[in-house]
């Protein structure tokens, strides 16, 4: 039992010595927490140039530093996202948001996977339609139901012949 | 035509297609992100000059002239493969190179300066990489071209290579009328 408790009291005490560390680490993240919010919320609109496949929110790049700095300085001047987002698409181009806008030289990127689908369910249904109509077993022919006939040594039900088989 | 067209020969054709679209797509270069500030003003500002940092210097200074503005750091090891072919350069006195001297320390600047040589005017010292994010910079080395009007012309990413400088700095320059 004392073992357990003496545990217990190790572990909060390492978990109490943890917290100021990470605290460290990170200091201006905890200036104004709600200001703080604001500039990630817009900082995971945006692409980080360096690491192309990060956020600037997720980004450890120095220039995705920088830029949620200079995110931070913009908000606390009282800038809307908006006129923030039009910062960054100023000097790095429309490449640096994560929702590219619809223009006419993005409209390959929003209308092509649409427009993929589409001409895969043409072909799909072309493709099914005709394996329908392929599927149907081909009747016998006035010829081969005679010769089966003649086989087989009895009358063959003339369904089996094509005359019946108004697909064929 | 017909040939062709038959069901035989479309997975053939779509692989065509998809081969053209990936040797074009492998001939690309990802980390070159078009700049929107080709043909616009060159963004102004005022910074301190390295050499002596209570002199300051902004663009305007160099109305009427083309020269190129490089952003270097010491810490920037593509920087050194580049510096040479800017030092060459400077040589020639084609045209005035301006540099950049971006989120670095003064000290180590300078000395970096007297290490490989100083091809620049003058360097700007950009510590905060503000001057930097004006222009767009991600990735250091780079390169604008700015005309006789102070409107960036050009932007080359990555270190100056004498291909490129012989193919496309120069012959803008000489477009420009340096």
């Amino acid at each position: 039992m004392l073992n357990h408790l003496l545990s217990v009291w190790l572990v909060a005490l390492s978990v109490a010595a943890a917290i100021p560390a990470r605290a460290m680490e990170a200091p201006p993240l905890a200036a104004d927490p709600v200001l703080e919010a604001r500039v990630m919320v817009i900082a995971e609109e945006l692409r980080c140039l360096v690491c192309q496949n990060e956020t600037i929110a997720a980004s450890q790049a120095d220039l995705a530093v920088d830029l949620r700095k200079q995110i931070r300085v913009k908000l606390a001047q009282g800038q809307s996202q908006q006129q923030i987002l039009d910062f960054m698409v100023d000097r790095y181009g429309d490449f640096v948001l994560y929702r590219p806008p619809l223009k006419t030289s993005t409209v390959l990127l929003w209308v092509g996977p649409f427009a993929l689908l589409l001409v895969a369910v043409v072909v799909m249904t072309l493709n099914i339609r005709r394996r329908r109509r392929a599927g149907q077993p081909p009747g016998l022919s006035a010829d081969e139901l005679r010769r089966a006939q003649q086989l087989l040594g009895e009358p063959l039900d003339p369904k089996h012949s094509v005359e019946s088989t108004p697909t064929s | 035509m017909k040939l062709f067209l038959s069901k035989r020969f479309l997975p053939l054709i779509i692989f065509v297609v998809m081969l053209g679209f990936l040797a074009v797509g492998l001939g690309l270069n990802p980390r070159e992100v078009p700049s929107p500030l080709i043909n616009k003003p060159a963004p102004s500002f005022t910074l301190p000059t390295l050499g002596s940092p209570d002199k300051t210097f902004s663009p305007q200074d160099l109305r009427g002239k083309v020269w190129l503005l490089n952003v270097w750091a010491s810490w920037c090891v593509a920087c050194r493969i580049e510096h040479p072919v800017l030092v060459e350069l400077a040589k020639t006195g084609v045209v005035p190179i301006y540099g950049l001297n971006y989120k670095d320390k003064r000290d180590d600047a300078i000395r970096w300066l007297g290490n490989f040589g100083d091809p620049y005017q003058q360097s700007l010292s950009d510590t905060e990489g503000l001057v930097g994010i004006d222009f767009g910079v991600y990735g250091v080395p780079e390169t604008f071209v700015i005309d006789k009007a102070g409107v960036i012309r050009l932007k080359h990413i990555g270190p100056v290579t004498p291909e490129a400088l012989q193919n496309t700095i120069l012959p803008l320059i000489r477009k420009l009328g340096a």
